[in-house]
């Protein structure tokens, strides 16, 4: 049977690319449009592309809080995408204080407008970065990093970004102007993008294959 | 040297992939998604459409384009021509699109910027603009696909557009498009400095040697480029070892 994968339709972006992707790995995708289809889900993912407050607002006003949270009690498979990521955490600080989902300690943040030399950093990152972690081959072993080489670039399109209050939710790091950024966030099956896997070439449908194995 | 990125900027006329010389003459070159779908194949980092007549016309043929493209292109898609409200931000990005570059309508009403950058966020905000040399280090922003002038300022246009919220320049030089000639280096110099986002040069690419040096003395972000590619004069994978051989930082393939 092929895996079903459930996107979160909350008006926010582009849910045809993340249609596209996954179908071409071999998924049945379900788009939930009302609360009760989350319920059903295998795998949820969590798109979103704008500001934070508009997100969550999305959320909020179609219902989908709360299942989305028994959804994650139950430990099954959820990935967050760019802003969608930014939601697991507790707070963001984007245009204000926003309180988030709160899956993962930590806060959404700004990007750093400085290098360590102290030159102007050109925001939003937009562009192609590999991403690392030191211990990738036993970290990344049984994620859905698994089998992505450390040569691989990714597509990142941001101007905030997840900072976990601890190391252990990191999965893999961008270097942003010599600046450590975060890539992946996880929680044992809740996972989170800053690059949009959907548009990241063959490196990231591997992403998308090993959600699918989850 | 941050990363650079490869571009392929596909015009569109009806159906069909077009290009010009400064913007005017424009001659089918062939089938778009023939031709997006290889440059996705041969690794380019993104992928541009820009419908030329939209705004003469006053319509957007574009969405259904992009839905087949993004069907099998896994990349990013900047979509442009005729974009003249947020719900039509809405409609584009709803079909694959990633970000949208406007140009006409923004002059017309730079609000659109800031309305589009609140709803869509800065990464989806792409200011296109054409600039024509008139003068010693001085361009004039044109619209309807280079065909009107506005009196308009380019350097100063780029800072107001960054101000109200665009998160990435398409800068066009209508002077070197299509030529083959290389970039306006001046103008891509000028506007990079000023701006505290991302520029795409566009508008000269014709060998390997133009990239290097709108990258190196331009300060480009990235790089567009069209005749080179759809005439087949230099191919992506070349390309690319060719910049990472110079150290421009672009994506390993």
């Amino acid at each position: 049977m092929k895996p079903s994968v459930t996107i979160i339709d909350y008006g926010a972006g582009n849910i045809l690319s993340i249609t596209k992707a996954f179908e071409h790995c071999g998924a049945k995708v379900n788009i939930a449009d009302f609360s009760q289809m989350i319920k059903k889900a295998e795998r949820l993912i969590l798109p979103g592309v704008g500001a934070f407050e508009d997100g969550m607002l999305g959320l909020k006003k179609r219902g989908f809080i709360e299942p989305i949270k028994s959804f994650v009690d139950k430990g099954k498979p959820v990935m967050g995408i760019c802003l969608g990521m930014q939601m697991l955490l507790e707070i963001s600080e984007e245009f204000g204080t926003h309180k988030g989902l709160g899956f993962i300690p930590g806060k959404a943040v700004s990007l750093p407008k400085k290098d360590k030399n102290g030159e102007s950093i050109k925001t939003p990152s937009i562009g192609w970065y590999k991403v690392y972690n030191i211990n990738y081959k036993e970290a990344w072993e049984n994620t859905i990093l698994e089998g992505v080489s450390v040569e691989s670039h990714f597509y990142f399109a941001h101007s905030f970004y997840a900072a976990p209050s601890k190391d252990e939710y990191r999965l893999a790091n961008y270097n942003f102007n010599s600046h450590t950024i975060t890539a992946v966030v996880r929680a044992r099956l809740l996972y989170g993008c800053q690059f949009h896997p959907e548009k990241s070439g063959e490196a990231g449908l591997t992403v998308i294959r090993n959600f699918l194995n989850i | 040297m941050s990363n650079v990125r490869l571009i392929a900027r596909l015009d569109i006329k009806g159906p069909n992939l077009v290009k010009g010389v400064q913007m005017e003459g424009l001659r089918v070159v062939g089938d778009i998604q023939k031709f997006a779908g290889q440059y996705y194949k041969d690794g380019i980092d993104e992928i541009i459409y820009i419908d030329v007549v939209a705004s003469l016309y006053g319509r957007n043929s574009l969405t259904e384009i992009v839905k087949r493209t993004s069907q099998d292109v896994f990349i990013p898609i900047a979509v442009g021509g005729g974009i003249r409200t947020v719900e039509d931000v809405r409609t584009l990005l709803r079909a694959g699109a990633d970000k949208v570059a406007i140009n006409t309508a923004s002059v017309k009403r730079p609000d659109l910027i800031r309305d589009v950058s609140r709803c869509f966020g800065s990464q989806c905000t792409v200011l296109s603009i054409q600039a024509k040399n008139c003068g010693e280090c001085k361009w004039e922003v044109y619209t309807d696909n280079g065909r009107e002038h506005t009196g308009v300022d380019v350097l100063e246009w780029a800072i107001r557009g960054v101000e109200l919220g665009a998160g990435e320049i398409l800068l066009t030089s209508v002077d070197r498009e299509g030529t083959k000639k290389g970039f306006d280096i001046d103008l891509v110099n000028t506007v990079s400095n000023a701006v505290q986002v991302p520029v795409i040069a566009c508008g000269g690419m014709g060998n390997m040697e133009h990239l290097l040096k709108v990258v190196q003395d331009g300060n480009a972000d990235a790089v567009a480029m069209a005749s080179v590619l759809h005439y087949s004069i230099l191919n992506i994978k070349e390309i690319n070892s060719f910049a990472l051989k110079n150290n421009i930082d672009v994506r390993a393939l």
